[in-house]
């Protein structure tokens, strides 16, 4: 501490001695310094005035090293009044400056002014400088018990190239409990504000260090590495998908910790350590999950509505000084929240950084996975990050999802802004995954049909094949056989069927056509039946089945006798004029018969079937 | 004309008919139809534990499975093979691709490989979850095939559905359960269905799959000394009941040979196969069958029955003479190793509890209890004996197989609760017999009856009605009624086992054991995931090359998900470095620091139930420390830990208990703490009393880490004190 203070020393009086920059003179700044997290932020509201006689059309602000080296986030706007209606700011543009004849050791930012500054014209504005690992925990090494003191400096005058007419400073801290801070005239403090100031008339490159060591017990998270992965999937969602490893930043806890005394009074023993996080994610978000390397992680608490989803998570254990965890948050977006078109082209528009609240990012790494076959990509981020290109392999890829990554270090919540990645993509590509699922198993099936039809036994001639081709053959006769027969018993339906239409119509001559027509193909059929029987009986294999297929053979045939029989009866009975009753007693016992052959003859095809 | 004989056939029936598949086609359909719902189901019922909890690895063993798994998938397989493991038995290491089974690792990383290759972008974890349950369906199609084979395509349809929800078997091939066993088992039942298989058909073909089937067994699990034991037994019974035949000779030669040639290319098994004493059995045999078949050539030559008999007394005498010999010799000169410790406690029952207190430490090493039989086989339990009436009733080499199959493990599953797993598939495939036998008698009864009368009532006619009516006067009354009546009972056995089963499974096989679950005052779930907090605690918080002691239960959950070294794991091989832990845990703390410091420990984890009332902990396991630590250090001495015989934490507790470091690291500052309302402080709710030593002070450690609900407390080796 001795050590710094030295050094600031020296510095003072080393920018002290370097010549003012242009005739622009600070007419009023108003400084803020919020310490009221890790994070720090310094809002300054400065109001330039131009003495000289050129137009000035750039501010310069300076910054020592120490604190530029620290700096996440610069941002300038023009001052809006107060009770003003809102409209939306636009910030200045702010560059880096090199300006000549300057101390090496202060960096410099310049402010472009809407307007050109005319000579005793006036312009205010307001600079956001927010800074990480600003504070310091002085001691380095605390207990489970300790309470976590932090030490920040910075300078009671406004530090800037420009002389400064009035100026105040106020410090607000998380709490009042304040260990010291150093005391300058005019230094009041309230509550839990220092306020310093006012002074005025103070030349350019003024400098008075000042130091304020105090109680802070907010969560010092700091993720070491965020790899964020948003992925677009055209199918209607966007799953964003967060990999956390997280620090505790502060006083690094030494000693036992003792589950006991963190149990029974967690506010006091254990007051520097952090238990939870809140992020916010978007609204509508779902599927949300929160895990780690070793599995799910319970201790996680979801509250939604229209405006927002909150999601309060709990690392494993809680988090002392120094301790480390790493997790994993994903949660999935509605696509239509996130994607537009426009020209032809689509584009991702979707916020940049972590949803959690007051975090800060040492590295961010975003990566956006678009859909394969995306094409002509571009990036529209609101700062300068580093970016480059890289494929990942997914689900049902052929030659990978373009990635664009987006990295970024010393990253805190104001960089949470939306930035735009440009792409063209064809409808017809979403079908290209179904597509090749469907032809995978299209393609499976027929593998099975040709499995199942294609001859693959090695030896040909084996004897055990060629009886098993025989059986084959045998069993296609077997079936031809069944078929003939089949058409057979076809046959005697019709000329059932004709004996009935002549109850009905008494058309003699019909019924004789109709037995003259199944004369002719009972004829054709045995002929037929007559070759595939021979082969049957030279065939060996059949020999257990042909038996049964002669014994069906012949019961058809007497069942074909009966039913010509049956039938020559009946037309005779008609022809004859007989009447219908004595038709049917003559037939009756026909009849009988046939019935029992008709299922004897079934009864025997189902058999054959079945071996 | 109302009175028409026949009814006109209708064209849309007609239509039907030609579409209606035929009998063969119908029973086809049915059958596959079953087999696809069984796979699927054999696949679902596993997936109690994902849905309950989360896709995650289960218990012990499967930690060290999915840390080598993703190894493997990470450096390729050479790496692998060569992985020397400086994790795990500091300072001595592990050669990893030497001492273990690799089939479950290459499986699984052959899946992984597999489906990324069809483009499926899964993580290694997920396919290690589902291992088991994939194996435990293809199980099922193995048992379909196995059942079919020993008896017909009815039994193997039962046995699937038995097998697939068998809880004895569902117990170690749940979802997460990513161990040896989940795929051991299937390639244990695939092995045997293949050799008997050969047996059958004498083919060459099946002879050789069932060779590489005993590869894929005996690169998964060292269960294959059961099939390397039971098929020569198996052989052995055929030839005594005179079965021997050319079948057999080719089945089991090719088995036998290729087999061995093949099992000696795992690193872990090497040349046991003819020069352990364990496998000596299957040696003898082989020798035996080609004494077997020079006899039957010689018989067959000569025409003297008399000249042959004589022939044989002197053939046997000498193959028995060198045979003997040959092994005498061989134990002799140490060429052929002895039976080890845990072949012998599988022989002997009481062996292990009295030479082996690491094999009796284990619980599911402990004999088997009948209501854990009860639990794990339900009805199977009465169906087996039906079962292997009938596989006598009809013997042939198939039933011989299974019959002794089921005999042998279910002797095995009494000696051992964990062999239970070998009996299921046995017991199931010899109950499934029994059932579809059972049943196809009573269908069979009432189907010949159904047909009669509806051939009599749908023809009308008068003779066939009068016939079968003369039928059923014949056979025995209310012999229908009784049929349905078993039928129905067969069917609500049947449902039983079922709900059963999903009950078992529920409730007692799908918890991770990692996680644990509790049911809070109001009924809601309570979840203690405190292992996994303190496993990321140490991995996160701890340097990473940091040293854990801790019970050897624990080695494989730290390196696996902590990633930290550990001295001792559950891959028990080295007895005296578990004894050393041992006894520094059973040690008063000064000299329990002399030991931790020369193995360089940094930090202690201990296991503590005390405030949840979770029983296996450390403090419960405590006595099998000191009994290992005792084993070889004779300075720890049970007794002390004792009073008149009764282990106790309390007041009452002996001096050496109530100051050893294990009493220390558990119970320290709990002497403070309120467990339960109305009870004093320091209440230990695990066992129910209040701790007998309240003011423990620690001198070389101190707390780091304890989880919310004290299921695991890490220690700290302080470093030692500056002399000056």
């Amino acid at each position: 501490m001795e050590g710094s203070r030295f050094y600031f020393f020296v510095f003072a009086i080393a920018i002290l001695a370097s010549p003012a920059l242009s005739d622009l003179v600070l007419s009023k700044v108003d400084r803020r310094i919020y310490l009221t997290s890790h994070i720090v932020r310094i809002s300054s509201t400065l109001k330039v005035e131009n003495a000289g006689p050129e137009t000035a059309s750039e501010v310069l602000l300076a910054f020592p090293e120490q604190q530029a080296k620290n700096m996440a986030y610069l941002m300038a706007t023009p001052h809006e009044g107060k009770g003003k209606v809102k409209k939306p700011v636009v910030a200045l543009p702010v560059e880096v400056a090199n300006p000549k004849d300057m101390p090496p050791a202060l960096t410099f930012y310049s402010v472009s002014l809407p307007k050109g500054l005319a000579e005793g014209d006036s312009f205010t504005f307001d600079v956001l400088a927010v800074f990480t690992h600003a504070l310091r925990p002085i001691p380095e090494q605390i207990t489970q018990a300790d309470i976590q003191l932090v030490l920040y400096q910075d300078s009671a005058y406004y530090l800037s190239p420009y002389a400064v007419k009035a100026q105040s400073l106020t410090v607000k801290l998380p709490d009042s409990r304040i260990e010291s801070y150093t005391k300058l005239e005019n230094t009041k403090i309230h509550g839990s504000e220092i306020k310093y100031g006012p002074y005025e008339n103070l030349p350019a490159f003024s400098y008075s260090p000042i130091a304020v060591h105090f109680e802070s017990n907010q969560p010092f998270a700091v993720a070491q590495e965020l790899v964020r992965e948003i992925e677009i999937s055209h199918w209607g969602n966007v799953q964003v998908t967060e990999h956390y490893k997280l620090i505790h930043g502060g006083a690094q806890s030494k000693g036992e910790f003792s589950r006991l005394d963190f149990q029974a009074r967690p506010n006091v023993r254990g007051a520097s350590a952090f238990r939870y996080l809140v992020a916010n994610l978007p609204p509508r978000a779902h599927s949300i999950y929160y895990r780690d390397e070793i599995g799910n992680i319970s201790t996680s608490h979801l509250r939604g509505d229209s405006k927002k989803t909150e999601l309060l998570i709990e690392p494993r254990y809680p988090m002392f000084g120094g301790w480390r965890t790493a997790f994993t948050i994903g949660y999935g977006l509605p696509l239509q929240d996130f994607l537009y078109e426009s020209e032809g082209k689509r584009f991702l528009n979707i916020t940049y950084s972590s949803p959690m609240v007051e975090l800060v990012i040492d590295t961010l790494i975003v990566k956006v996975v678009l859909p394969e076959g995306s094409s002509d990509i571009s990036v529209a981020a609101p700062f300068p990050v580093e970016q480059w290109q890289e494929t990942k392999i997914s689900h049902l890829d052929i030659d990978g999802r373009p990635v664009v990554v987006l990295k970024k270090t010393n990253v805190v919540p104001e960089h949470n802004q939306y930035f735009q990645v440009y792409y063209r993509f064809s409808k017809l590509s979403m079908l290209r995954e179904p597509l090749m699922l469907i032809s995978g198993i299209f393609f499976f099936f027929v593998a099975c049909i040709v499995y199942m039809r294609a001859d693959i036994s090695i030896s040909k001639s084996s004897a055990s094949y060629l009886a098993k081709q025989q059986w084959e053959e045998a069993q296609a006769v077997i079936q031809q056989v069944q078929n003939i027969i089949s058409r057979c018993l076809a046959t005697h339906d019709k000329l059932e069927a004709s004996l009935r239409d002549l109850y009905r119509t008494g058309d003699i001559q019909a019924c004789k056509a109709a037995r003259k027509a199944a004369d002719g193909l009972l004829k054709e059929l045995s002929k037929e039946l007559k070759p595939l029987l021979t082969t049957l009986q030279s065939s060996p294999s059949a020999a257990q089945v042909l038996p049964k297929v002669e014994e069906l053979v012949t019961k058809e045939r007497e069942l074909q006798e009966k039913v010509m029989v049956k039938h020559s009866t009946v037309v005779d009975g008609y022809e004859k004029k007989s009447g219908a009753r004595d038709i049917e007693n003559r037939v009756a016992l026909q009849q009988q018969k046939l019935t029992a052959l008709r299922q004897e003859v079934e009864d025997l095809l189902e058999f054959i079937d079945e071996i | 004309m109302a009175t028409m004989p026949i009814l006109p056939p209708m064209p849309v029936l007609d239509l039907v008919k030609s579409f209606k598949l035929k009998t063969k086609q119908q029973e086809l359909l049915i059958r596959v139809s079953i087999l696809c719902l069984v796979y699927i189901l054999a696949f679902i019922t596993r997936l109690f534990s994902v849905l309950r909890y989360e896709s995650m690895i289960h218990e012990f063993d499967p930690y060290f499975n999915y840390r080598t798994t993703l190894y493997l998938t990470q450096n390729g397989f050479y790496d692998f093979w060569n992985w020397f493991d400086y994790e795990s038995w500091y300072p001595l290491g592990r050669i990893v691709g030497g001492t273990l089974y690799p089939g479950l690792m290459v499986t699984a990383a052959l899946i992984y490989r597999i489906l990324h290759f069809l483009r499926f972008a899964v993580h290694i974890r997920e396919v290690c979850v589902l291992t088991a349950p994939f194996f435990a369906s293809n199980t099922t199609l193995v048992a379909y095939f196995f059942g079919k084979e020993i008896w017909d395509t009815g039994a193997g349809l039962v046995a699937a559905i038995l097998i697939a929800v068998c809880p004895g078997y569902i117990s170690r091939s749940v979802a997460g359960s990513y161990d040896n066993e989940g795929v051991a088992i299937f390639a244990l039942l695939f092995t045997f269905y293949l050799f008997v298989k050969a047996v059958n058909t004498g083919s060459l073909a099946w002879s050789l799959a069932s060779a590489f089937g005993y590869f894929y067994m005996v690169s998964a699990w060292g269960g294959y000394v059961f099939i390397i034991n039971l098929i020569p037994l198996y052989v052995l019974v055929l030839l005594i009941t005179g079965r021997y035949s050319m079948r057999l000779y080719v089945a089991y030669n090719c088995m036998y040979v290729l087999g061995m040639l093949l099992a000696m290319q795992i690193r872990f098994v090497g040349f046991q196969h003819v020069q352990s004493g364990e496998h000596m059995a299957a040696m003898g045999v082989f020798f035996l069958l080609q004494v077997f078949y020079f006899l039957d050539w010689v018989k067959h030559m000569l025409s003297d029955t008399k000249l042959f008999q004589a022939f044989l007394r002197i053939t046997v005498t000498c193959a028995v003479a060198v045979g003997a010999i040959a092994l005498g010799l061989g134990m002799l000169s140490g060429y052929i190793s002895p039976w080890t410790g845990r072949f012998y406690s599988l022989l002997d029952p009481t062996y292990a509890k009295d030479h082996i207190p690491i094999i009796a430490s284990v619980s599911e090493h402990q004999p088997t209890a009948w209501s854990s039989f009860m639990f794990d086989f339900h009805i199977l339990l009465f169906l087996f004996p039906a079962g292997l009436y009938f596989c006598f009733k009809r013997l042939s080499d198939a039933t011989i197989f299974i019959v002794m199959y089921g005999l042998t493990s279910m002797y095995f599953a009494g000696v051992m609760v964990r062999l239970i797993l070998v009996a299921t598939p046995a017991v199931c495939l010899i109950s499934a017999i029994a059932v579809s036998a059972t049943v196809k008698n009573l269908t069979v009864l009432l189907r010949s009856k159904n047909k009669g009368v509806q051939t009599g009532s749908t023809k009308g006619s008068s003779s066939s009605k009068a016939a079968s009516k003369a039928l059923l006067d014949q056979s025995q009354p209310f012999q229908k009624n009784g049929a349905i009546a078993l039928l129905f009972g067969a069917f609500y056995l049947l449902s039983k086992y079922a709900t059963h089963c999903t009950w078992v499974t529920s409730e007692a096989y799908s918890s991770p054991s990692i996680v644990l679950a509790a049911r809070g005052a109001h009924g809601s779930r309570v979840i203690f995931d405190d292992y996994r907090e303190a496993y990321f605690w140490l991995r996160q918080n701890t340097p990473p090359d940091a040293k854990v002691m801790s019970w050897w239960d624990y080695g494989y959950q730290i390196t696996a998900m902590g990633n930290r070294t550990v001295i001792v794991d559950n891959n028990t091989w080295n007895n005296t470095h578990i004894a050393t832990v041992g006894r520094a845990m059973s040690s008063y703390e000064d000299e329990a620091i002399e030991i931790m410091r020369s193995l360089d420990v940094d930090y202690v984890l201990v296991v503590f139930g005390g405030v949840t009332g979770y029983s296996s902990d450390d403090i419960n396991k405590f006595l099998w420390m000191v009994r290992i630590g005792g084993g070889v250090f004779p300075v720890i001495k049970e007794p002390d830990y004792l009073v008149n015989g009764e282990y106790r934490v309390d007041k009452g507790a002996a001096p050496k208990m109530l100051n050893c470091l294990m009493y220390k690291l558990c119970y320290y500052r709990f002497g403070e703490m309120l467990t339960e309302y109305g009870k004093p402080p320091g209440y230990d709710r695990a066992r129910g009393v209040e701790i007998g030593n309240k003011d423990i002070k620690l001198e070389h450690l101190e707390e780091a880490f304890t989880t919310s609900n004290w299921i695991v407390r890490i220690y700290k080796v302080k470093p030692p004190n500056n002399r000056w």
